[in-house]
């Protein structure tokens, strides 16, 4: 049982190293990359169920008791986190068998793959504050090497910006850790969670507070702190944007949810609407950014900061329903997105470009990829009955019902202006002049497959979360109330030491 | 460029500073030692190889490419925290067996050196990885 908490973490660390020893061959490579993805995602799955059963879990590493040594620990919202994750490594690994060239797979992208997948299972399922920082640096250091991987010059340049910003948001989080480890003594959060409450210098813990929303929200890329996304995204090649797209912000946004729920909540009227506040922005720079872009994979990355906004206002408003909706909208995003940018590489392949104003009459030629796309995309832009709708509506009845009418109708705006972005995709690249293709290559039958297939998986759980939105509203309201009332969470780690 | 002096004295320090890193690995069970700073010991004997007698010739004498020692070190140190998994405890708890050697001789065995064996190797590779091609680099 309790090994289900560690499969995550060791399943992604076996991979990498089995492809160390591998290294060179790209057919092994490439097979054992597939095969870890689909063990972790196996791996993921019996973790939700076990926790879905049980309540949440934790497992206390080398037997160390709980606020002295590591704890992982998993209630349902990482167990949800970790299943979408690895079902992101397991798709876009696939997508990665056609798209990653193999001169890449011989400097071991499949490694470094699985040592992200395993830095973002380790974040979702640590108990321990420190070592979420270190988890958050595996993931840095895998993500540094898959944005530079290869070595073109815009790829440096996109790197650049983004192993700064994320530097320097790293050093905040340290700074911030060691505030409060002075304070408190402590770092294990369910411990934190005891013993925040009782602190003497409340003013402190809201400093903290702050350190630690600056640190996530660089992460996270909401406003004012988003600008090194749009920079860098859209640089690497299709398939480590689009992991990178589906989870990387989602670390960030975990985290943020994670810390505003179970140890910050002390203040709860300043910081929540501060939250509430910068949600409203990035949801606004967001979808204007993406408006004024010409370049698809650009597009996508700004709506990616106006999606966050959406995650990140349910945390703001702080009911049991905003916080539903919040984890449903992670859940519906990281697929949406995901799956845009995969198309988003489909039809670079088909269309020789990224560039909206090169492509065209992909409806034509390629009648299935445009209605994934519109899945997608109409899923993002919150049409019925595809998942994002869902996700909207949670997230609009929750701030109706909270009476904060302005962010309601900022949500509503920037839906709308997101269908708008979306049409222009579609009009650009879809309809129109067929564009003369700079090389239109030939797919081969396996490629194609592999193309294909992980963007129609998603689509169908796209359609799947749209059309059955019943079970996985009842997953998600059960996150938020384990979020709201973290005891069960406190009891699983701390156990009779409480 | 190559001086006799220092081929000479390599061809004596070599073994010597193995047998120093080896040392370091396993005293740094109860002592400051470990294999973090072994592996270093050991990395740094091929680099003072590599500068008398070249990178092709220290890859040569390692046989294995450092990448593959990285993977077989994270191996063994994740080995090393599933034996307490496979003994109903969590991973990475610490065990310790005696080993009968016969003649009375015993050997008191524990997962910890396992794990810092795996240390030891990946630091050796990943220490190797870096060095040797920025010296091949020129």
């Amino acid at each position: 049982m309790k090994l289900l908490l560690i499969l995550p973490i060791i399943l992604p660390l076996t991979t990498a190293a089995v492809g160390l020893l591998c290294w060179r061959s790209i057919r092994a490579q490439q097979v054992i990359g597939l095969l870890g993805a689909g063990g972790l995602l196996a791996a993921a799955g019996s973790l939700l169920h076990g926790v879905w059963q049980n309540g949440p879990m934790a497992l206390q590493l080398g037997n160390w008791p709980a606020p002295f040594g590591i704890t992982l620990a998993a209630d349902l919202f990482s167990a949800i986190m970790v299943v979408l994750a690895a079902l992101m490594g397991f798709t876009v690994a696939l997508y990665s068998l056609a798209t990653v060239d193999p001169r890449r797979v011989r400097y071991g992208y499949f490694c470094f793959y699985h040592f992200l997948l395993m830095g973002v299972c380790g974040v979702f399922l640590t108990g321990d504050l420190f070592n979420m920082y270190v988890w958050f640096e595996v993931m840095l250091m895998a993500s540094f090497v898959l944005m530079a991987l290869g070595g073109e010059k815009e790829q440096l340049e996109g790197a650049i910006k983004y192993v700064t910003l994320n530097l320097i948001s790293s050093a905040v989080f340290l700074t911030g850790l060691g505030i409060l480890y002075g304070m408190s003594g402590t770092l294990n959060m369910a411990h934190l969670a005891t013993v925040l409450p009782q602190s003497e210098h409340p003013f402190m813990v809201t400093t903290v507070a702050m350190l630690f929303l600056v640190a996530f929200g660089i992460k996270s890329a909401v406003f004012p702190l988003f600008f090194w996304l749009p920079a860098s995204y859209h640089t690497p090649p299709v398939a480590v944007s689009a992991i990178f797209a589906g989870l990387l912000t989602k670390v960030g946004v975990y985290s943020l949810m994670r810390v505003f729920t179970l140890l910050f909540m002390g203040d709860v009227a300043y910081t929540h609407t501060l939250i509430l506040i910068i949600a409203g922005f990035t949801m606004v720079t967001g979808v204007l950014g993406a408006a004024a872009q010409g370049e698809f994979r650009r597009i996508l990355s700004f709506h990616i900061i106006s999606q966050v906004g959406y995650m990140i206002m349910g945390l703001g408003l702080f009911t049991p329903l905003a916080l539903t909706g919040s984890v449903f909208y992670i859940m519906h995003h990281i697929v949406v997105k995901t799956n845009l940018f995969l198309v988003s590489g489909v039809a670079r392949l088909l269309g020789g470009s990224y560039r909206l104003e090169r492509l065209g009459g992909l409806s034509l030629s390629a009648p299935g990829l445009s209605l994934l796309f519109a899945v997608s995309a109409f899923s993002l832009a919150g049409i019925p009955p595809l998942s994002g709708f869902w996700a909207k509506l949670i997230l609009i009845i929750a701030s109706f019902k909270d009476a904060s009418y302005l962010i309601a109708a900022t949500a509503l705006l920037v839906s709308l202006l997101t269908l708008f972005s979306m049409t222009k995709i579609w009009a650009a690249v879809f309809w129109g002049e067929p564009a003369v293709a700079a090389d239109p290559q030939p797919l081969s039958g396996r490629r194609r497959a592999a193309l294909y297939v992980p963007i129609i998986l998603l689509a169908l759980i796209t359609v799947t979360i749209g059309l059955g939105t019943g079970p996985i509203l009842t997953l998600a309201e059960r996150t938020a109330d384990q979020l709201i009332d973290p005891r069960a969470y406190i009891r699983a780690v701390l156990g009779s030491v409480q | 460029m190559t001086s006799v002096i220092l081929a000479t004295a390599t061809r004596y320090l070599m073994p010597m500073l193995l047998l120093f890193s080896a040392f370091l690995l396993f005293r740094g069970h109860n002592l400051p030692g470990g294999g973090f700073i072994g592996g270093l010991v050991a990395a740094a004997t091929f680099i003072l190889h590599s500068l008398v007698f070249g990178v092709g010739e220290t890859r040569k004498i390692l046989r294995v490419r450092p990448v593959k020692l990285m993977g077989l070190g994270l191996l063994i140190a994740m080995a090393s925290g599933l034996v307490g998994v496979f003994t109903r405890a969590p991973f990475l708890t610490g065990k310790w067996y005696e080993l009968v050697l016969g003649q009375g001789d015993k050997w008191h065995v524990g997962t910890p050196v396992f794990f810092d064996v795996g240390v030891y190797l990946v630091v050796i590779g990943a220490t190797l990885i870096i060095i040797l091609s920025l010296a091949e680099e020129d």
